[in-house]
């Protein structure tokens, strides 16, 4: 097991915001090699859907990125340490294009669970290269790829600015877009999918599981949401249950007052519900 | 020089048009696809309220919707999108 594993209160962030952003976690000199392979044709094989992560990139620098510790301890914490490929894509940015219109990737995708997409950022990403602009908590929202091109900016909307070596670790429902590049040079990020092989229940380090905090952070409500934020909530308090392995866990008391059910057992009550009411 | 429409789509916080804008958009004569994304973190107006005293006329206010039995939870698009419009002179055209 790795000792490089996310903590409860990172995992609790990634449920809220849907993603973690991790500056400068990769070396120098491996972003350098890694660079240098994105630029050529070293990463043309696609490989194929079901294929063993682990079996990936075997000789080449973009493998040793993944394996790099603090980045393997990441994708084990989310997806465990026999995932999946799904797939890769290398972004190029050609000088000055613009911004692509906001959008989830894949299809509209309700499953309780969530695959795991890491974005590589090899070279220093400033604002005005564009790096990929996030809705936070925005993922659970099921819409259809490119149907939410209609809106343009939201408060709360994270602009990617990041040294070289970022990584990014993405819920795959999150909203994005990247942005428009506004220098003379290319922009190139690598991202891949993964998804887990085996139940997404305490992968992660969780000796700080009953910190306060992570309720705290859960139950922040996302003001671009507006009236739908409450539904936001109960969807982290569902996805929190599957993670921590804990059927009680609740916020705001949200899931405990659906679920009560007088005509067939005494409600059942999470501990930490009185603790953590959202603003109501 | 002819008077063109312009569009501008406000998502507010909740039906009351004086509430927060949360999301907008931007769509004129001269936009490009995608030429307005992430351009702007502030809203142009703060509500749907203070648009309107600066000129800007409603075209659409959202309809009210129940929510689909079984599904009552699940969150998409956002619920309260409201359309206005201006006519303004182009030069451009």
């Amino acid at each position: 097991m790795s000792d490089h594993r996310l903590n409860s209160i990172e995992m609790s962030r990634f449920v809220a915001d849907g993603f973690l952003s991790f500056p400068a976690l990769v070396p120098e000199a491996l972003n350098h090699a890694a660079l240098a392979e994105m630029r050529s044709d070293a990463l043309s094989d696609l490989g194929y859907r079901g294929e063993r992560f682990r079996d990936r990139y075997q000789d080449l620098a973009m493998g040793r990125v993944f394996r790099h510790p603090p980045v393997a301890g990441i994708i084990e914490s989310l997806v465990g340490s026999d995932s999946i490929f799904d797939l890769h894509a290398l972004h190029v940015l050609p000088p000055r294009c613009g911004a692509s219109n906001w959008h989830q990737d894949a299809v509209i995708d309700p499953k309780a669970h969530f695959d795991l997409q890491l974005l590589y950022f090899p070279h220093d990403t400033p604002r005005e290269t564009g790096g990929t602009m996030l809705l936070p908590g925005s993922h659970f929202r099921q819409i259809n790829v490119f149907e939410v091109g209609r809106y343009q900016n939201f408060v709360g909307q994270v602009q990617t600015v990041c040294p070289a070596g970022t990584i990014l670790a993405l819920h795959h429902g999150i909203w994005h877009c990247s942005q428009a590049n506004h220098t003379d040079g290319q922009r190139l990020m690598f991202k891949i999918r993964l998804a887990a092989t085996e139940p997404q229940v305490r992968l992660f380090d969780t000796r700080d599981l009953d910190d306060p905090e992570v309720a705290d952070i859960l139950a922040r409500e996302p003001f671009w949401a507006g009236t739908d934020s409450r539904l936001e909530i109960i969807h982290r308090a569902r996805l929190w249950r599957l993670l921590s392995g804990n059927p009680d866990f609740d916020l705001g008391y949200y899931l405990g007052r659906l679920e009560n059910n007088p005509q067939r057992e005494l409600p059942r009550v999470a501990r930490n519900w009185q603790a953590h009411v959202p603003n109501q | 020089m002819p008077s063109l429409q312009r569009l501008l789509i406000l998502y507010s916080y909740s039906p009351d048009l004086a509430s927060p804008v949360c999301a907008w958009s931007v769509f004129d004569a001269d936009s490009t696809i995608a030429s307005q994304v992430g351009v702007d973190s502030v809203p142009p107006y703060p509500s749907v309220v203070a648009a309107m005293r600066a000129g800007w006329r409603v075209i659409q206010y959202p309809l009210a919707t129940m929510a689909v039995p079984g599904h009552e939870h699940d969150t998409g698009v956002l619920k309260h999108e409201v359309v206005l419009e201006k006519f303004e002179d182009h030069p451009h055209v």
